[in-house]
């Protein structure tokens, strides 16, 4: 089975955001960039799914952010081909115009699988995944927590997430896009040191920048951070003053024995 | 995958008897003293003579996949007491432990968290680095951040990971500001440039990680101008002591016992009140056993007016871990799955036993500890926990409250 | 349809009408009385007729029976919903953020080539165009997006209206599609419930919440020491799940149970939008959290900035000695 994973960066949120002088985009300049992590998900089920036998992986990224590191992360855990495409501008485009871009670059690898993280946070105009499916023009289905080989070849049987731990299983026939919230394991640790045996070893594959896809318009007329703590009552002082503060409030509800 | 050959036991063994880290492995005589010695070596599925024999007996496999391996705190008792001096602390597990992770057996998830955080974030807290000088919010005193401003001083404090983000921890930071200021001492930190020394990470099997950090660490070191390191952290003091010149990274380190310590004359002035305390000191073991240095913490502490000093049974190169070495920290669940006892528990219980009022301490991973197994052991209310510098800034009117 | 209907696509699993269906109709309603359309409702199931009377809030409820859609499939069910509203065109498409929603919106936009916004926390027309307040990055920081085109996809976070009491004409109609819905790539099987045995949150009242906060699973201890001292249960958000610290059954979520206890205590959960849509109709909501900007501080009755590990013993002693 020829499987192909799509890995993403996004702005890391452990700072806020900064917003341009528009106002109307992020001025990224000083953010940090981590792994989406549903992407994450994705590329460990491709590994589980190699694991399991007969299949190959090869990964496709946008060169942005600190994509190089996840690459050779990917390398060093099993993926057999790295795929990076250039960008023409500084920041990738939204994923509705990405899903062309990847795309094209998918397209040749003829894949029987395609995984990819279903959401992604800096998402405004619809997830990645179902658009590449339809730039691909392969099937979809999204919220996927496990893949195992079907009861028949060519076929793969699949979990679909719904609420209230409730989990729909489904037969599904290869060529298809899968939008991936979960591997079956928490994706897998590698030591530091084998990221680094890998760069020593890894060649990526560079394609050139593509022409992103003017898709349907959306404006963003404004970037804004929801009113901080408008909603809650905020409890200071030490630990036993708010503690006996919220007994009180628990007491005067009835919620205390 | 990018296939690593899988290392014959025998061969690690034989590789770890090149290093510096004390005698061969293949040197064991099965005497068991180190099993003994182990605060968890009963818990153990593996302790260290155990690996070694297996290992030797060619089921490495074994021994890598078992959950025993991530039972270790790095106390040193065992490699303290090892008759043929063989290095299982600083040589033999952290191999093993990176042995295992290149294999790819998967460390306990809360450990795979520190390591990312450490990688990503520079701390294994997973905070900002942007945020590092947050304890020095509002500080009374000049705080010199020498990664905006580089000089030449004479210490530069390498503040730490828990004194910098961990709010129980802040207000030891914010006191030793002050008195490295009333010591007339220039100093500088490292402001948002600083990172984990990596010590945990290194002992934790993550060499690789450890590396990165050696790399950054010295990079930032090498551009400043300063005729000491001083840390608050015995497990920083340690990495930069022993682990960092193997990479000829060389700086003079002391921890701040040993530098207060050599300054007795010039700190007894600074005494402005008694502090009435029954005061017993746990040996951290990073600087304790480690390093054979028992007596610069008690200076400091008998140098206290009101403090009566009494010492639990177990004591200086016989005191119990608190357990949070060597990854363990984040291995408290994990210890606790596979049957041992979370060591700060007992090692609270040994203190209270002493009649001591007050708890004295020299290593940020033990404010946490302690005062969590006192709650735990309902001594809390007659046991209080605190750093030696937090002592001493009572008596010295440079604590939080003593200041206007 | 007219241009100025809005459409509704009613989502129905395990043969019950969801929650969102409801809150989606109020939307609606707001929005088609501004642009002076009607509430239009989509059922796509077999024997679909008998939820009419659950969508009385709409004006026309079109209800397609095909066998291919009795069950759960992203093909049939976007090729039928493609062609209905190919055929209306009305002003907007409002389709719920569900596991079903997150196949069907974007699918329908690109099949139609039509805008399509996600996070949908407030619609207003704006003259010819609509204006759609979204939330996204985890829930912290929102955007005001103008959309042109016609028709717009908008997907709507549950939770973000409430139902309404308005009824509308509730016109039942039965539609056939022109083009036969075909096989499709990806088949329902089964339902997979979750393992019973474990107690069910979403009947407990009292509820104490642990997110990544929590930091190690020996942690767990703290929390349920508060619960039990409350007479309560423990929960936690997808991150602690995932880690198998608690079993699926105790996830509050989107993925999870929606619960309504009368008290929910959030203990280190930051508070993004999969999460709250389980929990923001507790009736009493206090939120523990070290970042002070955390949105769950947006739901919350009351709140304190602290470290879980230091605040959780300091209240349960409370809670004893009261």
């Amino acid at each position: 089975m020829k499987i192909t994973v799509v890995v993403r960066q996004i702005p890391d949120l452990i700072e806020p955001l900064e917003i341009d002088s528009s106002g109307t985009a992020f001025d990224l300049g000083s953010a940090s960039f981590i792994v989406n992590e549903s992407d994450d998900h994705a590329l460990e089920q491709a590994i589980l799914l190699k694991e399991a036998g007969g299949a190959t992986v090869s990964v496709v990224a946008l060169d942005f952010g600190d994509i190089d590191n996840t690459l050779y992360t990917a390398a060093a855990k099993g993926a057999d081909r790295i795929i990076k495409i250039a960008l023409a501008d500084e920041t990738p485009p939204p994923p509705r115009a990405a899903a062309a871009l990847y795309a094209k670059a998918i397209q040749p690898l003829s894949p029987d699988l395609v995984l990819i993280g279903v959401q992604a946070h800096d998402e405004l105009d619809g997830g990645l995944s179902p658009f590449l499916a339809a730039a691909l023009g392969l099937p979809y289905v999204g919220v996927i927590c496990g893949v195992k080989p079907g009861a028949e070849q060519g076929t793969i049987s699949v979990c679909k997430e719904f609420p209230g731990a409730v989990m729909a299983r489904l037969n599904v026939k290869l060529p298809v896009v899968l939008g991936i919230v979960g591997a079956e394991q928490p994706p897998r640790y590698v030591p530091v040191a084998r990221v680094r045996a890998a760069m020593k070893t890894t060649q990526f594959e560079e394609q050139e920048a593509a022409t992103a896809a003017v898709g349907p318009a959306v404006s963003i007329c404004r970037l804004y951070p929801p009113a901080s703590g408008s909603h809650a009552e905020m409890l200071a002082g030490s630990e036993d003053e708010v503690a006996a503060r919220i007994a009180e409030i628990l007491a005067q509800k009835g919620l205390v024995k | 995958m990018a296939t690593v050959e899988a290392p014959r036991g025998l061969e690690l063994l034989e590789q770890l008897g090149k290093t510096n880290d004390g005698k061969s492995p293949l040197g064991c005589m099965q005497c068991g003293l180190c099993a003994a010695s182990c605060p968890l070596g009963e818990a153990m599925k593996f302790p260290p003579r155990k690996l070694i024999l297996q290992a030797a007996a060619g089921n490495l496999d074994k021994v890598l996949a078992d959950p025993s391996l991530w039972m270790c705190v790095a106390c040193y008792t065992c490699s303290l007491r090892c008759p043929r001096g063989i290095e299982l602390t600083d040589g033999l597990w952290p191999a093993l432990r990176d042995a295992a992770m290149q294999q790819g057996f998967q460390p306990p998830a809360e450990l795979q968290e520190t390591f990312q955080n450490v990688f990503k974030y520079g701390n294994m807290l997973g905070r900002s680095p942007r945020q590092r000088m947050e304890w020095a919010k509002d500080l009374d005193v000049r705080v010199l951040d020498l990664s905006k401003e580089p000089r030449p001083v004479d210490v530069l404090w390498l503040v730490g990971c828990y004194p910098s983000y961990y709010p129980r921890n802040q207000p030891v930071a914010r006191a030793f500001a002050r008195l490295l200021t009333q010591l007339g001492v220039t100093w500088g930190v490292l402001g948002a440039q600083e990172k984990a020394m990596g010590e945990c990470d290194r002992m934790a099997g993550e060499e690789g990680l450890f590396e990165t950090l050696v790399e950054a660490n010295r990079k930032v070191l090498d551009k400043q101008d300063f005729r000491k390191l001083v840390v608050l952290d015995p497990h920083a003091f340690r990495a930069l002591q022993k682990f960092y010149p193997r990479y000829g990274a060389w700086y003079p380190v002391q921890h701040y016992t040993t530098f207060l310590a050599e300054r007795l004359e010039q700190l007894k002035p600074l005494i402005a009140r008694p502090v009435e305390a029954v005061v017993t000191y746990h040996d951290n073991c990073c600087v304790g056993r480690r390093c054979s240095c028992y007596d610069p913490p008690r200076s400091l502490l008998q140098l206290i007016p009101g403090v009566k000093l009494v010492e639990m049974a177990r004591n200086r190169d016989n005191a119990l871990c608190c357990g949070g070495g060597g990854g363990g920290m984040w291995l408290d669940s994990h210890i606790v799955a596979q049957g041992g006892t979370r060591l700060s528990d007992l090692r609270v219980a040994q203190a209270a036993a002493t009649g001591a009022d007050t708890l004295a301490v020299s290593c940020p991973y033990e404010l946490a500890r302690f005062e969590d197994a006192a709650k735990v052991a309902g001594v809390e209310g007659r046991l209080k926990v605190r750093d030696i510098i937090e002592l001493l800034a009572e008596c010295m009117d440079l604590g939080e409250r003593n200041v206007s | 349809m007219s241009a100025q209907d809005v459409l509704v696509v009613a989502e129905i699993q395990r043969e019950t009408l969801g929650d969102v269906t409801l809150e989606l109709l109020a939307a609606a309603r707001g929005l088609a009385t501004a642009t002076g359309g009607q509430v239009v409702a989509l059922v796509l199931t077999a024997d679909g007729a008998r939820y009419a009377p659950a969508l009385a809030a709409a004006d026309r409820i079109v209800v397609i029976d095909d066998p291919l859609l009795a069950a759960y499939s992203p093909e049939p069910f976007v090729a039928a919903l493609q062609e209905i509203v190919a055929a209306e065109q009305p002003r907007a498409v409002l389709i719920g953020a569900t596991s079903i929603g997150w196949d069907l919106a974007p699918l329908l936009a690109a099949r139609l080539n039509v805008p399509l916004v996600t996070g949908g926390k407030a619609i207003q027309p704006d003259g010819d165009a609509l204006r759609v307040t979204a939330s996204f990055c985890g829930g912290k920081m929102l955007a005001e997006i103008q959309v042109a085109a016609s028709p717009a996809i908008v997907m709507v976070l549950p939770g973000a209206y409430r139902p309404s009491s308005e009824v509308g004409k509730g016109e039942t109609e039965r539609r056939q599609l022109a083009a036969p819905l075909s096989d499709a790539a990806v088949r329902f099987d089964q339902w997979v419930l979750p393992a019973a045995g474990d107690l069910d949150i979403t009947q407990q009242e009292i509820l104490v919440a642990v997110g990544r906060g929590i930091q190690q699973k020996d942690n767990l201890e703290l929390a349920e020491g508060l619960a039990q001292t409350l007479g309560g249960a423990v929960c936690a958000s997808r991150p602690v799940i995932d880690q198998g610290w608690l079993p699926p059954t105790r996830q509050v979520g989107k993925s999870g149970m929606t619960v309504k206890p009368r008290c929910f205590i959030a203990l280190g959960i930051s508070g993004a939008p999969e999460h709250i849509e389980g929990m923001k109709d507790s009736d009493l909501i206090v939120a523990v959290n070290t970042d002070p900007k955390a949105p769950i501080f947006d739901v919350a009755h009351y709140g304190v900035v602290a470290d879980v590990l230091d605040l959780v013993p300091a209240l349960t002693e409370a809670l004893k000695r009261s």
